[in-house]
């Protein structure tokens, strides 16, 4: 007697493929319809001329070819993007180690100061970016007063172009507490032992942070360091309500704050360019992986696994 | 490094299980020298902790002062009068003799309850279903799907935005002023799953023991029974960071809201705290009495499932 098998599965196998499909059904259709679909159509779109009322028109690489050679708005937000990926990241990931260096003191009550560190992280983005101008208003801000008092220069911040970047940073670096809480984490998983022997060999606290603490957290470091960079280069929110003088103006003083996305957003959302700002968006999503691939690549040379042959 | 060990410091992050030796040479215990970095730590601990507190306790004392007081310098710590009409001004802002619940700010609270109501349920249910079939069924083409899960994690949502956009346009979601309706673009997605979450639950659903389900299996129970009374009742922690960090998600988001609604009737908190901005000019103080009701909820929250917090960027690494 034979069994009849379709596709060469048994009973039980089919049963359980059909359960599985079931149950992350949820997943699937969102997929399909969420993810495939519309990075298909994107990709289409790029290709086209396309206002959102009347059907996609074909125009080939055009898109592609005025963003890289005619456009100096699309230049303008490029490097204001390049200016926080350079500046802002590296000012981020050093705060957020310092801070998780200052969360693994080991004394009492942390736990009230670990919340001041981590809470800004969680605020929502518009009341933040409203305190920030707040306090770094040009004129009367807290921030400009006090250095005024002790007789510094008070930058303009949010209205001067050579200042509203640095500004940003700054604000970035106070809402950095999801970084800090993965760097803590690493930092709690060093064995105390590495710390004893290196004591015992005679390395003094700067040596025994770059000989041991370092490389012990360096895959943390590789995480926050790729995160921290693809959330710049996605840049939105915050700069949108900061650099926002009124109606449609984003990206003020002087686009000094026109970043990536917020070019893409004008570009979709208030000219009604769909294809253009498709192709956009596909030069960023490649911007993204090669940079990502970059780091990855790059990260053999010096980040540490523990168990791994060296 | 000396270190003072204070047993009630133990679990700090989680328990990591990395049991310590705080043993330090008696030779260096030298008291005055212990007392003295104590508060060496202390200060510069605290010290740092100060600037990351300031700003929001700066962002209270504005709220409780007039826009000519806010200004002044040296600034009052404590002012010598509290402002508490700024609240229920900034309450009733752009329709003033409204009743606590016909005003603007109002509105604005409860429709961003409704928006970020919604997607924790449908975050909730959608992610279980998801995870449990990658955690607990063995099914053929489970390791290829899963592997899709993981690649949507990486990529950007610009990518996807526009045609997500113009389906919703299409399905007349946009510009509507039917509370359901126009809401879909900002709801409907979240029944759909969402990669990191499936992830998150997926890793803890592998932690419970398979023993369980194959008691529930005696029982007489199916896939179906097992999910809903071994697997959730036993990741009410795991489900809890899931509800947490959706919620916050949603309270937080302004590009969403702002891509998808016009109506202002339909305005969340993000989109509302903007009205406060005139042509030119801030009304700071109100601004101010505004912002901190909008962050209370998050503050309180943030009080008491600090844990939670923590455990959720630990265990998806998510960036704001």
């Amino acid at each position: 007697m034979q069994t009849i098998r379709p596709l060469g599965l048994t009973r039980s196998e089919r049963h359980n493929i059909l359960v599985g499909l079931a149950f992350c059904a949820p997943f699937l259709l969102g997929f399909l319809g969420f993810t495939l679909y519309p990075m298909a159509a994107s990709f289409y779109y790029s290709f086209t001329h396309f206002d959102g009322l009347n059907p996609p028109r074909w125009i080939g690489l055009n898109n592609y070819n005025f963003l890289f050679t005619q456009d100096d708005e699309f230049k303008q937000a490029l490097s204001n993007t390049a200016y926080m990926v350079v500046a802002g990241v590296p000012a981020q990931l050093l705060a957020a180690f310092v801070t998780a260096l200052l969360l693994n003191v080991k004394i009492r009550g942390m736990a009230i100061y670990r919340s001041f560190y981590l809470l800004p992280a969680f605020l929502p983005i518009v009341p933040v970016a409203y305190l920030w101008q707040f306090m770094f208003n040009s004129e009367n801000g807290i921030v400009n007063l006090a250095l005024g008092a002790v007789g510094l220069p008070q930058p303009g911040w949010f209205i001067d172009p050579n200042w509203s970047k640095p500004g940003l940073v700054l604000l970035f670096m106070w809402t950095i507490g999801t970084t800090t809480i993965i760097y803590l984490a690493a930092l709690q998983d060093v064995p105390e032992h590495l710390y004893e022997a290196a004591e015992l060999d005679g390395a003094g606290a700067l040596r025994r942070m770059w000989h041991v603490t370092v490389p012990m957290i360096s895959p943390a470091t590789l995480f926050n360091l790729i995160t921290i960079m693809i959330a710049t280069f996605q840049l939105f929110g915050i700069a949108f309500v900061v650099s926002n003088s009124g109606s449609y103006d984003v990206g003020e003083p002087q686009g000094s704050l026109n970043f990536y996305l917020l070019y893409l957003w004008k570009t979709a959302f208030s000219y009604l360019r769909f294809g253009y700002a498709s192709a956009m968006a596909w030069i960023l999503f490649l911007i993204i992986m090669f940079f990502t691939l970059i780091l990855l690549y790059g990260s053999r040379r010096w980040v540490y696994y523990e168990g791994e042959a060296r | 490094m000396a270190t003072t060990h204070h047993p009630e410091e133990a679990p700090t992050l989680q328990a990591r299980g990395t049991a310590r030796a705080y043993a330090v040479p008696a030779a260096r215990r030298h008291p005055w020298r212990q007392v003295l970095q104590t508060i060496g730590k202390h200060l510069l601990v605290g010290g740092v902790g100060l600037i990351f507190v300031f700003p929001v306790i700066w962002m209270f004392l504005a709220s409780t002062r007039t826009d000519a007081e806010i200004f002044q310098w040296p600034p009052e710590i404590i002012p010598h009068h509290w402002t508490w009409s700024n609240y229920s001004d900034a309450f009733s802002f752009g329709n003033p003799g409204c009743t606590l619940l016909t005003c603007n700010f109002a509105r604005y609270t409860r429709n961003t309850v409704i928006i970020a109501g919604f997607n924790v349920i449908g975050t909730l249910i959608s992610c279980s279903l998801s995870a449990y079939a990658f955690a607990r069924v063995n099914w053929r083409g489970r390791g290829f799907v899963f592997l899709i899960v993981l690649s949507t994690m990486l990529l950007p949502y610009p990518v996807t935005l526009i045609p997500v956009y113009i389906i919703f346009k299409n399905l007349n979601m946009i510009g509507t002023s039917g509370i359901l309706f126009g809401y879909g673009p900002l709801i409907v997605p979240a029944f759909f799953g969402n990669a990191f979450f499936i992830f998150l639950l997926r890793q803890f659903f592998m932690t419970i023991p398979r023993e369980l389900d194959e008691a529930a299996l005696i029982d007489g129970a199916g896939h179906l029974g097992i999910f809903t009374r071994v697997i959730l009742p036993l990741s009410r922690p795991a489900l809890a960071v899931v509800a947490l960090l959706t919620f916050l998600n949603n309270w937080t988001d302004l590009f969403g809201p702002m891509i998808y609604l016009n109506d202002t009737s339909l305005y969340t908190l993000s989109l509302g705290l903007q009205e406060f901005r005139g042509a030119h000019t801030f009304h700071w103080s109100l601004l101010m009495a505004a912002s901190v009701l909008f962050i209370l909820p998050i503050v309180i929250l943030f009080v008491i499932a600090q844990r939670t917090f923590i455990q959720g960027i630990t265990m998806t690494g998510l960036k704001g």
